[in-house]
């Protein structure tokens, strides 16, 4: 029975199930409010229709007490789960520094997950228990969205910049992954599955997926393939940013803003250089935009984040 | 019953009579058919969608097809049935003869409005033929400006074009409104129907260039390679979402509002009695089209934008509930101690305050940020619009064809076939659209073909409600024909209503009015019963 139709989703994180209270609440105060209209109607449209014997007299055509009443005291109502749901909203936006990171691409039709030891995986994402997890994620084309409805969250991931998403699974099983936001002629096929999994078997996964380099090693490679280290190496002859230590800190740029030297900060250094310069360097990076793909570009990142010493870090 | 006057709009026969008129009440019979026509082809295209989701394999249609399928329905059904439907169809023939003029204060522009809508349908049409567009209704970039396929630049004109029709139509009504009024007629003497479509005219005049101008830096992004939207020139494809629903929310109310002031004509010819706070309902159009200028970014909790900005505009979504819910409130409390004709257009009426309801409280579920994380893009955002949209807009628009039509065409039609349709399709709308709800609460995106079998019960349901109410979308089409040749004459007022229209013979004579009417009273000027009546 419970295949033939489903009348709840799955659960897989506390935060699922105080979204479902929340809903529960929601759906209680609106069947309050709605309900006197639906049973006044009808009630109405019968004792008052034309033809039967009622009481007419004294008719009012207006109470303006009334109607301020009626129009304020829902409002409150709602804005109280307003503020309830917006907590909500605020805490998932805001991941914890120790958070797990796992690298997301996505582009048409397909998810691609990179853990921090280099494992990496297509429309399946594992994950342990018990352990909060930030996915940062970029788009290779088009607009898609990462949809875990076990979880109750979606993020757009977004061409041009990163974004992220962040939970903690508490419950180990297999959910469903999709795209919600249209990407194009295969959309409905962007799909895949989450896995949630207890911390030893995860531990084991990792092991058996394990790859030669971590994401930091594979970053340093291209580092040094992609003609990097050249300028910003040690022993370069050009004068460049060097990137030691650099991630997390603030960067003063010639047009004379401060940024920090986050993940967006680094991918829009790579592939489009001219959009932040350094203040005091010369304009002479080269863009790679056509030579690196996004996940190229994450391993770069990871390579620079490791660069940066242990007390700088976010 | 009097014979027809020698002056009313059927009393020319020929095409080029009618195709050269400038007369508001023939050019809304005109567009009536051609939004009817529109409605056809949307509806086909829905059909369409429904019958291939019967399946969670979408074997029906390809991936492409089903793509083109569901775009074309939105489209089709927002900007060339919804937008126009009851303003250039009711409120081109009501306005005037509710405000005791002759005409549109432009009405040469009124026929070249529906011109410029017909032009914007060519190109429709022609997109159909030849093979579609992929983007969705949304067209959002850079899908629609680098990735897709389709159609793109040609349905971005035809829209361009339709567009400039509603400025046409919006800016002809405030102009009317404001100059044309007969002697008495002040702002706090206006039919409901009138204020609401004055408010609407706001956001057609405001908002519609915007969507104008996004769509040609689609084009030019599309055509010359215009780094605009697409990031991999240095675009920002959430500007695009910002332009478009900077118009398209907006868009909803005028949608919306045009089927609140039918509603509230509606509930107080049905009552018989005043629309119980008339300055409220009449307060709450004008302050639903102003906050509806400021909750675009309700679309976008997901997109990446700042998560304050989202707060925003999440309070601000909400605060459009309370001119809504007023408006709600007050239709039941006009209802007490009235004397209600359960009659067709009431029926509609009854129905669209319903679905209405559930549709505006679903909305509250979205504009709550946490919520909307989890069900943003899903079947819970289809069925939600579908309610305001087909629940509510239809609704009314349907009560508003069964109303007027006495009006429009002088002949009654069969009632009890009225009531058979306005059940049916309350019926059907809700079999269609409430699994909806929970086949997106459970986690079925939107614009999926291919769904997990799990859901395939709720598609069924579904499917098999969006069948009835297509069959209950065709019936008027059989009575109201039968109506126009066989049907009774119908006198200046069959129902007994209040408001200028129902002084004018119908239909009315060419230029409405013999001598101008002088307004002494309130609207709504029923007369009170002391005691019980009939």
């Amino acid at each position: 029975m419970s295949d033939f139709i489903a009348l709840w989703p799955q659960s897989a994180s506390a935060y699922s199930g105080r979204l479902d209270l929340l809903m529960w609440v929601f759906t209680a105060l609106v069947v309050a409010l709605s309900a006197p209209v639906f049973i006044l109607i009808a009630y109405y449209a019968w004792k008052y229709r034309a033809g039967r014997k009622a009481d007419r007299s004294d008719r009012v055509n207006r109470n303006t007490l009334m109607e301020i009443s009626w129009a304020l005291i829902p409002f409150i109502l709602i804005v109280a789960l307003f503020v309830w749901s917006t907590r909500m909203f605020f805490t998932v936006h805001q991941p914890p520094p120790d958070a797990m990171e796992i690298n997301v691409v996505a582009k048409q039709w397909m998810w691609k997950f990179e853990h921090a030891g280099g494992q990496r995986e297509i429309d399946e994402l594992h994950v342990p228990v018990g352990e909060p997890v930030r996915l940062s994620m970029a788009s290779q084309d088009v607009i898609h969205s990462l949809y875990i409805p076990a979880l109750r969250l979606k993020q757009d991931v977004v061409p041009g910049r990163y974004t992220s998403l962040w939970f903690e699974a508490d419950k180990p099983g297999i959910y469903a992954l999709a795209c919600a936001e249209f990407c194009g002629a295969d959309h409905s096929e962007m799909t895949g599955r989450f896995i949630v999994m207890e911390k030893p078997a995860f531990a084991a996964w990792l092991e058996q997926a394990g790859t030669d380099a971590s994401l930091a090693a594979e970053g340093e490679k291209l580092f040094r393939d992609n003609g990097c280290s050249g300028c910003h190496g040690p022993a370069a002859t050009v004068k460049a940013p060097d990137l030691e230590g650099l991630y997390g800190r603030p960067v003063p740029l010639a047009d004379g803003r401060t940024v920090t030297a986050d993940d967006q900060y680094i991918r829009d250094s790579i592939l489009l250089p001219q959009s932040e310069i350094a203040a005091g360097y010369p304009e002479i990076m080269p863009t790679y935009k056509n030579v690196l793909s996004e996940d190229e570009v994450m391993k770069l990142v990871a390579y620079i984040k490791s660069l940066a010493t242990p007390e700088d870090t976010p | 019953m009097t014979a027809n006057p020698p002056s009313d709009p059927n009393a020319g026969h020929t095409i080029r009579s009618w195709l050269l008129t400038t007369d508001h009440k023939r050019i809304a019979v005109l567009y009536l058919v051609s939004v009817t026509f529109f409605f056809l082809i949307g509806g086909a295209a829905a059909g369409l969608v429904r019958a291939d989701l019967l399946t969670p394999e979408g074997d029906l249609l390809t991936n492409e097809g089903y793509n083109r399928a569901f775009t074309l329905h939105g489209v089709i059904m927002v900007w060339f049935f919804l937008i126009p439907s009851i303003p250039n169809v009711f409120g081109n023939f009501l306005i005037p003869l509710m405000i005791g003029a002759r005409d549109l204060a432009f009405p040469r522009l009124n026929l070249l409005s529906w011109y410029v809508y017909v032009l914007g349908g060519l190109f429709t049409l022609i997109v159909l033929l030849v093979g579609g567009v992929d983007t969705g209704w949304t067209f959002y970039t850079p899908l629609s400006s680098m990735f897709s396929n389709g159609h793109v630049v040609l349905v971005a004109a035809a829209v361009f074009i339709v567009g400039f029709s509603s400025i046409l139509t919006g800016l002809n009504f405030i102009v009317t409104i404001h100059k044309l009024r007969a002697p008495g007629m002040g702002w706090g003497r206006m039919p409901l129907f009138v204020w609401s479509h004055y408010a609407t005219s706001i956001i057609l005049v405001l908002a519609t260039p915007v969507l104008s101008i996004t769509l040609v830096l689609i084009a030019a992004e599309r055509l010359f390679g215009l780094g605009i939207f697409d990031p991999a020139s240095g675009g920002d494809p959430l500007l695009f979402q910002h332009l478009f629903w900077f118009y398209s929310h907006p868009a909803v109310y005028i949608m919306v509002l045009p089927a609140l002031g039918v509603i509230s004509e509606l509930v107080a010819a049905a009552a018989r009695k005043p629309v119980f706070g008339y300055s409220f309902v009449a307060g709450s159009s004008i302050a639903i089209a102003i906050i509806g200028f400021f909750v675009w970014g309700h679309h976008m909790f997901v997109s990446g934008q700042s998560m304050y900005a989202s707060a925003v505009f999440s309070f601000l979504s909400l605060a459009v509930a309370v001119p809504s819910g007023i408006k709600v409130y007050n239709w039941t409390a006009t209802l007490y101690k009235g004397n209600i004709l359960l009659d067709p257009p009431f029926l509609f009426a009854m129905s669209f305050i319903g679905l209405f309801v559930v549709g505006g409280l679903t909305g509250i579920a979205l504009a709550m940020l946490s919520i909307d994380v989890h069900v943003h893009d899903t079947y819970f955002v289809v069925a939600h619009f579908h309610y305001i949209m087909v629940g509510g807009t239809i609704s009314a628009y349907f009560g508003a064809l069964h109303f007027w039509w006495p009006k429009m065409f002088g002949r009654m039609y069969p009632l009890t076939w009225g009531r058979i349709t306005a059940a049916t399709i309350f019926f059907g709308f809700n079999l269609t659209f409430f699994p909806q709800f929970i086949l997106g609460f459970l986690g079925m995106p939107r614009r999926y073909h291919v769904y997990a079998p799990e859901f395939q019960t709720l598609h069924v349901l579904s499917s098999a409600g969006s069948t009835l109410l297509g069959f209950a979308y065709l019936l008027p089409f059989v009575y109201l024909g039968y109506s126009l040749v066989a049907g009774k004459r119908a006198s200046a007022n069959p129902w007994g209503a209040r408001g200028l229209e129902w002084t004018v013979p119908s239909p009315p004579p060419k230029h409405n009015f013999v001598e101008i009417p002088t307004v002494t009273g309130r609207p709504y000027d029923y007369p009170i019963d002391k005691e019980d009546s009939r």
